[in-house]
């Protein structure tokens, strides 16, 4: 939970522009980008969510470097990167 | 994989632990705290410690989220729980955690209508699909997780949803590290200070760590090479004799922290009185809670709550094991009555907590053997 979740940014949603869909660990959903509207994000942009949220970006190095780390916490974060698949779109 | 070999090229952090010990002043020792549960883990999953030398100590501080969560909450949660068409939600880590009677497990268990949520927005989502429920959310954590909260509150207002409340447990990190500064028992020499949680407030807020209390504090990333980075700058800095707040993961944390987050989240919550921390009792000014004008969204107010203070198991020691002067180790019930599976202190439940991470990697033993031959 402290911990975020590397995604890469697949597409803006125009209508919902508080949302973005993000590709994380190989599945497709939409994450709240507004936290980042200081910085703007476009897609091809690397970001580290928290529960749902995105709060910064990175470069893609630094994306692999954390999903690693995350994937060898274990069962853990399986379930949190589970739970992050099956969560809705808000 | 090239990405992940240039945070962890066994040639460099050779390098680095020889600078390190050539840094040390072999007449002294250095207690260094890292914050963050996340780097805890990271210490133990790849015996950092046993790179450094035997004069420079790691102990573990109380960054991890459902570890500081107190029994009397978890129970007040339970409270709510159990009133009339509630549903109560809260992320997976919580579920575990022990209250005074039960956990939120033991609750579900027993017929209460408790779910598990990756974030405040499917909980959100929850109360639209019931409208005829009260839907809760247990709201838990540092920095990191306390934007999305606000940031939910507010869409909840937006969309003048009446079913929806938070009940609001958020923490701070800094109160909690001023706390252990002004603890009698433990003298740090410097620390390493929260990754993810400085994305949030940036560096600034650690400025009087350095300039009010004379120590060094590293923010760092959760590489290995990372953790040895830090340690490298924070022996650099005592060896030339200055105390400074740097940042070693900057190419993910901003000096100033994120500004949008700190907007959102100063205006939904403000700061409380005092709050209780698990193991480490009252803190003042360390939690928040949600301002009046969202009185509506604040579980709180809605729900008449017992808050009964309960006090830790005597058998527990987490209190010392999150403010580091025990490792984890050194409590009575580690490993024995107190597992993973069957926990009784907080530290042992989330994969971020000292106990746990020490006990999933077994380098209690090895640790016992390095203080054996120490003593």
């Amino acid at each position: 939970m402290c911990l975020g979740i590397p995604g890469e940014v697949v597409e803006l949603l125009t209508d919902q522009p508080d949302l973005a869909q993000v590709e994380v660990s190989g599945v497709r959903r939409a994450i709240n980008i507004a936290l980042l509207e200081e910085e703007g994000v476009a897609p091809g942009d690397w970001i580290l969510i928290h529960v749902g949220f995105a709060l910064s970006k990175i470069d893609e190095a630094e994306a692999r470097a954390a999903m690693e780390f995350l994937e060898q916490m274990g069962a853990a974060y399986d379930d949190e990167i589970d739970a992050l698949k099956e969560s809705g779109d808000g | 994989m090239r990405y992940v070999d240039e945070y962890r090229d066994a040639g460099k952090a050779r390098a680095l632990a020889a600078r390190i010990a050539e840094l040390c002043d072999p007449g002294r020792t250095y207690t260094f705290m890292e914050v963050c549960g996340g780097h805890t883990y990271t210490i133990y999953k790849h015996g950092i410690e046993d790179h450094l030398p035997d004069n420079v100590r790691l102990v573990h501080g109380p960054g991890c989220p459902v570890c500081v969560i107190p029994m009397g909450r978890v129970d007040d949660a339970l409270h709510i729980a159990g009133q009339p068409d509630v549903i109560m939600t809260s992320f997976g880590d919580m579920m575990r955690v022990p209250g005074g009677s039960a956990s939120f497990l033991d609750a579900k268990a027993a017929g209460a209508d408790i779910r598990m949520v990756y974030s405040p927005l499917d909980a959100l989502k929850i109360a639209r699909r019931n409208p005829g429920r009260r839907v809760v959310f247990m709201a838990i954590g540092f920095e990191t997780t306390t934007p999305s909260t606000a940031m939910t509150v507010l869409r909840a207002a937006d969309e003048g949803l009446d079913n929806f409340s938070v009940f609001c447990n958020h923490v701070t990190i800094i109160p909690a590290i001023k706390a252990i500064l002004d603890s009698p028992d433990l003298r740090l020499d410097g620390f390493i200070g929260p990754g993810h949680v400085s994305t949030v407030i940036g560096c600034r807020p650690y400025e009087f760590i350095a300039a009010e209390y004379g120590r060094p504090l590293v923010v760092a990333g959760f590489e290995p090479l990372d953790i040895l980075q830090s340690i490298h700058l924070l022996l650099t800095q005592l060896a030339e004799d200055r105390v400074a707040v740097e940042n070693q993961y900057g190419r993910v944390v901003p000096w100033d922290g994120n500004g949008k987050a700190l907007h959102v989240l100063s205006q939904v919550m403000e700061v409380r009185p005092h709050f209780e921390w698990r193991g480490l009792g009252f803190i003042s000014h360390s939690a928040l809670r949600l301002r009046e004008a969202y009185a509506a969204y604040d579980a709180e107010r809605i729900f008449d709550l017992p808050g009964v203070r309960v006090a830790d198991p005597k058998s527990c020691q987490c209190g010392e094991v999150l403010k580091g002067v025990l490792k984890p180790w050194q409590c009575k019930v580690f490993g024995t009555a107190c597992t993973p599976e069957t926990p009784i202190g907080t530290c042992m439940v989330s994969s971020e907590g000292a106990c746990a991470a020490y006990y999933n990697f077994g380098r209690f033993d090895r640790a016992g053997v390095r203080e054996a031959i120490r003593s």
